[in-house]
């Protein structure tokens, strides 16, 4: 495998509030590749959001990156200043928010917010500027863009809205885009229409993508890997197909047989005993332990991430242990 | 076939109120155009007892309005809706307790201020299905029966999760023993894992206290999964209604197919690269319908007919119902495929 563009080493996102230091991102480690889209799947509440935030050193007080390693090509972004992050941010990585409505500024047309975005980083003329953007918007299927252009976010809809954002995103063709659930808000007949258009963005690009979700299908269809959230930590990564054809965390396993379309219809649903711990009060040791079917004695200690063909788990008890062939 | 609950050609019409210029050209004897939005339009549908019907749709398409009109929180413009052939709205006001409703977010759904227990009890205390002084055993038993800790009644609802609270919700509606329940995406706003102790419950619930349901829902999978028959909403209209497994199998409108087309599902093929077949377009604004049928402008079976006629609801087979000029044809493709 070529150098990965973004390296993220044992990331620790910590929230220092009054009632106590919530661990939402806890050791948090992962390789994304050019032209790569990485799936982080997790329930809410397991920091994949905060993960996502960490990356842009978006993270805002009470909340601080601890420690840990975010390399964009190459660059440290952890221990860049507010400038030099400011320079990067939109260019090299950018970000989709779930909400189109709170992220487009309701009293600018979209062309002067993406006038605003592309003179960030790359001043243009007016008319360079509104080429670049109707070409954009057009890419991500608006018509008539360069009408459009002069319209306010209030007169597009939810889909369309989206669209705007995401082809704000993709105006200096960053190396990798952040996108925290950007279809979770839309019907779904227009989510296919955006996941179709942004899977082959990614590839004509060259884009590398990082796309947060709770919904698993929508992952799968989209990423070509997967990396499961559950308490700040990954507990489960590995190839997207594979991993959701043989899960070895129990929580991913639990997470796909809870999926109502996996189930005879009428049928009792399995489901995940408990609900997720509160991250200010995690048990010691496997913070999935409480719910677990598998757990023993020795899930009272933290286990590691176990790596072993492009596939990693976090667990004593991988589910399918026997049935694995020696490599 | 004893039909439990009538739905008897609803429409409802949401009207923008006049502005005071408006008001005044009006009083004047100037035309003054109603600027309307037609919800619900013409929906005619029977729900046997014991029965869980899926409402399904894209956001607009007046599920929801159509499931507060049953439950007699909205005034239907014409049409009436009967439980066991009792009217649930006389007079412009509701006048039965037999209909409850469970909606989607459990955190504006409850009151803040006020105890969980005095939320289950507030109702069944006012229609004297138990007493003031009984109420707390009362409240006991519902919570049980939706598996929370009876000796949470004197908690708030913050002091709850999501789930938890969907099930106070829940034992809300119960508590009044209704004999019809509508459930408006009761779980849209939980975790897949506290989705599927939800519909659990839902099930059982229905099972043991034969509940006759209405299960609004945009998640197809989650419909399937509870109804056994389910209707498509499209701009206020029923474009299909049917068994699940044969809506769901053998769609007989091109919505249906296109609609359940764009849901993603778990890919478990390592190379398959998955094809959406995405709807093009998006829902026309309710404010100015197209012509004709109502899905023709995104409809890849549309023909001149569509554009100027409106389908009627035709039977497919027994149980089964479409309106769709060409539905023979979308039923042919189904199956070719």
């Amino acid at each position: 495998m070529t150098e990965p563009i973004l390296s993220v080493k044992n990331l620790t996102t910590h929230f220092f509030t009054r009632a106590g230091v919530v661990k939402a991102v806890d050791g948090v480690s992962f390789d994304l590749a050019k032209g790569e889209i990485m799936g982080l799947v997790g329930e809410s509440g397991s920091g994949k959001t905060v993960t996502g935030f960490s990356l842009l050193g978006l993270v805002d007080a009470p909340g601080r990156i601890v420690k840990g390693s975010v390399k964009l090509n190459g660059t440290e972004l952890t221990t860049l200043s507010g400038n030099e992050l400011r320079s990067r941010r939109g260019r090299e990585i950018s970000m989709i928010f779930q909400d189109p409505i709170s992220t487009l500024n309701p009293m600018l047309t979209i062309g002067q917010q993406m006038k605003l975005a592309i003179d960030a980083h790359e001043p243009l003329s007016v008319r360079a500027s509104e080429a670049r953007a109707t070409e954009l918007l057009t890419q991500v299927g608006i018509p008539s863009a360069k009408a459009r252009l002069r319209a306010y976010p209030h007169e597009f809809s939810g889909g369309m809205r989206q669209r705007v954002a995401i082809a704000i995103a993709l105006l200096h063709r960053p190396a990798v885009i952040v996108a925290d659930e950007p279809t979770t808000a839309l019907d779904v007949s227009i989510q296919a229409q955006i996941l179709f258009q942004m899977r082959d963005l990614a590839r004509e690009t060259g884009t590398a993508m990082i796309w947060i979700s709770h919904d698993l299908a929508v992952v799968s269809s989209l990423a070509s890997k997967l990396a499961v959230m559950y308490a700040g930590r990954i507990v489960e990564e590995g190839r997207t197909a594979t991993l959701l054809r043989a899960p070895r965390h129990p929580y991913t396993a639990g997470l796909i047989a809870s999926l109502p379309a996996a189930a005879k219809p009428g049928t009792p649903l399995t489901q995940i005993p408990g609900t997720t711990p509160s991250l200010l009060s995690m048990p010691p040791g496997c913070p999935f332990a409480p719910r677990c079917d598998r757990v023993t004695g020795r899930c009272e200690a933290e286990p590691e991430m176990t790596l072993q063909n492009s596939r990693g788990w976090r667990c004593f008890h991988p589910i399918g242990q026997l049935a694995e062939a020696p490599v | 076939m004893n039909i439990f609950l009538h739905i008897d050609n609803i429409s409802h019409i949401f009207k923008a109120n006049l502005t005071a210029g408006e008001r005044i050209a009006a009083k004047l004897g100037a035309k003054v155009e109603t600027r309307s939005v037609r919800a619900v339009s013409d929906v005619t549908l029977s729900v046997r007892k014991g029965e869980t019907l899926g409402l399904v749709g894209e956001s607009g398409c007046g599920k929801s309005t159509l499931g507060r009109v049953i439950a007699g929180i909205l005034l239907p413009t014409t049409g009436k809706v009967a439980i066991d052939g009792a009217p649930v709205m006389e007079n412009r006001h509701k006048v039965t307790t037999r209909v409850q409703t469970v909606f989607q977010d459990p955190f504006a759904s409850l009151d803040p201020r006020m105890k969980v227990g005095d939320i289950v009890s507030e109702g069944p205390i006012a229609h004297g299905l138990t007493t003031k002084p009984e109420a707390r055993k009362y409240v006991a038993r519902w919570f049980e029966r939706v598996g929370l800790d009876p000796v949470w009644v004197d908690r708030y609802p913050h002091q709850f999760s999501g789930g938890q609270r969907q099930r106070i919700a829940i034992a809300r509606a119960l508590a009044m023993q209704p004999d019809v329940l509508i459930c408006d995406e009761p779980v849209a706003s939980l975790d897949v894992s506290i989705q599927a102790q939800i519909i659990n419950l839902f099930l059982e619930l229905t099972r043991d206290l034969e509940l006759t349901c209405v299960f609004i829902s945009h998640d197809l999978s989650v419909v399937q999964h509870v109804s056994d028959r389910v209707a498509v909403m499209y701009l206020g209209r029923i474009v299909e209604l049917g068994p699940v497994a044969q809506v769901f199998g053998k769609p007989a409108h091109p919505y249906t197919a296109a609609l359940f087309g764009s849901v993603p599902k778990l890919v478990l093929d390592a190379d398959e690269l998955v094809q959406f077949n995405s709807i093009e377009g998006e829902v026309p604004s309710p404010l100015s319908p197209p012509s004709g049928c109502y899905y023709h402008p995104r409809c890849p079976l549309a023909t001149a007919l569509c554009g100027t006629s409106q389908p009627v609801s035709q039977k497919v087979s027994d149980l089964r119902t479409v309106a769709c000029h060409h539905y023979k044809k979308q039923l042919a493709e189904v199956l070719s495929d």
